[in-house]
């Protein structure tokens, strides 16, 4: 199907199937329940998971292939989301322009910042792209103020010059981002029960450019291109003496991760129309890496997993607070309750970073594959146990 | 005129002259051997052919275009492969993939962005890496964990992969060093055989007596950063002169 073979098309039925029918599965929880603060499915954060999904796949193209480790790719992100609010300023409302020109400009922020970095490698290089990614910060926060607006960030105002559509609506607010008349924001609830599932418009759009990079992110693993960063990675040396040229092909994998980036900066835009310096600060770039290696670097799945854990963590597990664990433990005597309620306090709410952080740790050292590797061993333990041969195969990495 | 023509070249490392003055011609369809005592400057002389050191002066011609100044994938697909002391290959692919990557490498030169073809439905770059591989015996490897094979079949591979790329001229750098006496001699044999089967000119760097007077049409003898001889080897066997360098003044007379 579309040129894979059949695990990558498998592969990508399954993840076309589990970003379509994610506002179900994300909520599976009736509504007032106690669980239901563990319900995922709205559209801010189903949004979230496939931008950031797109984000990490990028990422993995340059990281995960040819082993060189940016520490700057927020750098694009911001470059996107600020293209994308200009064109939205002086264009139109419609996002696709938008998205197209966040991915070209940040694709030629990639170029300039590339060229330069990837003259060196290993531990330089990343050095190299954080001081870049760090420069940008400072041009976005400080010095470029009339492009980016500074610290308050770039938005919508009521009186852009908007060559295509209008300036304010006719109740004169502010008009909202579409695709050709259909809003972003535009959700339609279907009630079940107790159950309430969100279709939103601007989750399917970023659903569907998620599934269409990683579709592309196959077709490049697979393609000689990608065996050739393969290569770069296992050994340069041997690489050069085989008569390649591996400038020019990490030069390319880091424009293409730039794209990504800058594409998943462009839709974040076009979700809600602002674009601040934040964005490019260090702590953006370094949550990348994080989701890449928490997912399985240089695996095909890996790094939307990472991206959907670190964002349901984000959001979800920091909403768990002390009157939720009483809630939990209020079978207990009460001694005990305050008592565990006192140890779990510091991992919960505000303290989600600390459990990440433990999790983060836990893979790194017991699974250096990522979440994927778990995942791996847990079906190869499976097979063992039914000793049957007719299971399926559950490698999505190879 | 030789396929491979090194002229007055010398190299100094600070105070160190490391190369002084070398000549070399390497006639083109023969095994020519670089014999010589520890520092003699051998990998000295093989950096300079292949662009990781540039000589201070003088000139390296091969086929009559210089070498100099050129990166070393440019003199790869000049037409002169490199094997390594220990053997380089790209231990995270598999057998096939080691192959592959120098097949492309072949076909597409330097640099061809093909990011959207699949690598193995390419039937001419299959059906070469495949066929390499069969002549080298190693075909029921093809899928292995290159990193995970022993080093003879590593030395193999790397063998194969320059090969597949129809190299005019192969340099090996001490191709049986480490290595024990079985593994010697089937390298040895691996090396004849394609001697014979080719059109291959073989430059050989190496320590071990056996291997060169098994193989080599000539052999040049360094010593100090100078060929000392250049001579056919039944003539080195006996030459005063090679014993002296190998052994010190002493034993000379």
């Amino acid at each position: 199907m579309f040129g894979l073979d059949r695990k990558d098309a498998s592969l990508l039925i399954v993840v076309a199937a589990l970003t379509l029918l994610a506002p179900f599965i994300l909520n599976p929880f009736p509504e007032g329940s106690s669980l239901a603060q563990f319900n995922a499915g709205y559209p801010d954060l189903m949004q979230r998971f496939v931008i950031f999904g797109i984000f990490a796949i990028g990422f993995n193209i340059l990281f995960g292939l040819t082993g060189y480790l940016s520490f700057g790719h927020a750098a694009f992100l911001g470059v996107g989301s600020y293209s994308a609010v200009w064109m939205f300023k002086l264009l139109s409302m419609n996002v696709i322009p938008a998205i197209i020109l966040a991915v070209i400009v940040s694709g030629l922020f990639a170029v300039v910042i590339g060229y330069v970095s990837l003259r060196r490698s290993g531990i330089y290089f990343s050095i190299l792209t954080l001081a870049f990614a760090q420069m940008s910060f400072a041009l976005a926060y400080s010095v470029l103020t009339p492009i980016t607006n500074g610290e308050t960030g770039l938005q919508i105002t009521l009186n852009d010059p908007r060559i295509l559509g209008v300036s304010q609506t006719a109740q004169g607010g502010i008009p909202v981002t579409n695709i050709f008349g259909l809003e972003m924001r535009s959700t339609y609830q279907l009630d079940v029960g107790p159950w309430l599932f969100q279709f939103n418009a601007g989750y399917y759009l970023c659903a569907a450019i998620m599934l269409v990079a990683f579709y592309v992110a196959i077709r490049i693993f697979r393609s000689p291109f990608g065996l050739t960063l393969r290569a770069v990675k296992s050994n340069q040396q041997r690489l050069n003496y085989t008569g390649m040229n591996a400038k020019p092909y990490t030069l390319a994998a880091f424009v293409i991760s730039g794209m990504y980036a800058g594409l998943a900066g462009g839709l974040m835009a076009s979700m809600d129309p602002l674009a601040g310096a934040e964005r490019m600060q260090w702590t953006a770039s370094g949550e990348v890496v994080l989701m890449t290696i928490l997912g399985g670097a240089g695996t095909l799945i890996g790094p939307i997993l990472g991206a959907g854990f670190i964002k349901y963590f984000e959001n979800i597990f920091s909403k768990i607070n002390d009157n939720v664990l009483h809630g939990w433990f209020s079978f207990l005597p009460d001694g005990l309750e305050n008592f565990i309620v006192g140890i779990l306090h510091p991992f919960i709410g505000k303290g989600w970073h600390l459990t990440l952080g433990i999790l983060f740790m836990l893979v790194v050292i017991f699974l250096p594959g990522g979440l994927v590797e778990g995942g791996q061993r847990i079906a190869r333990w499976m097979k063992r146990g039914k000793a049957s041969k007719s299971s399926q195969n559950t490698n999505p990495a190879e | 005129m030789g396929i491979l023509e090194v002229k007055g070249v010398n190299k100094r490392f600070g105070g160190l002259q490391a190369l002084g003055d070398v000549n070399l011609s390497v006639a083109e369809n023969t095994v020519h051997a670089i014999i010589g005592p520890n520092g003699a400057g051998k990998s000295t002389l093989l950096n300079c052919l292949v662009g990781k050191l540039i000589p201070d002066t003088g000139s390296v011609m091969f086929q009559g275009q210089s070498v100099l100044g050129r990166k070393p994938f440019e003199i790869n697909q000049m037409g002169i492969s490199r094997v390594f002391q220990t053997p380089e290959i790209f231990g995270d692919l598999s057998v096939l993939e080691n192959v592959m990557i120098a097949c492309f490498a072949k076909r597409d030169g330097a640099f061809k962005l093909r990011a959207f073809s699949e690598a193995l439905r390419d039937k001419e770059v299959m059906e070469r890496a495949e066929q390499m591989l069969s002549d080298v015996n190693m075909i029921d490897k093809r899928g292995m964990h290159a990193a995970s094979m022993s080093r003879g079949d590593k030395r193999r591979l790397e063998m194969a992969m320059c090969l597949s790329q129809d190299p005019k001229l192969l340099l090996l750098d001490e191709p049986t060093a480490g290595m024990a006496r079985a593994d010697t001699n089937n390298t040895i044999d691996l090396l004849k055989e394609i001697k014979q089967k080719r059109d291959i000119t073989m430059c050989i760097i190496e320590h071990d007596m056996h291997v060169v007077f098994s193989l080599a049409d000539r052999i040049t003898v360094l010593a100090q950063g100078t060929p000392l001889v250049e001579d056919l080897p039944e003539n080195i066997k006996g030459n005063p002169k090679v014993r002296e360098a190998y052994l010190g003044e002493s034993a000379g007379h």
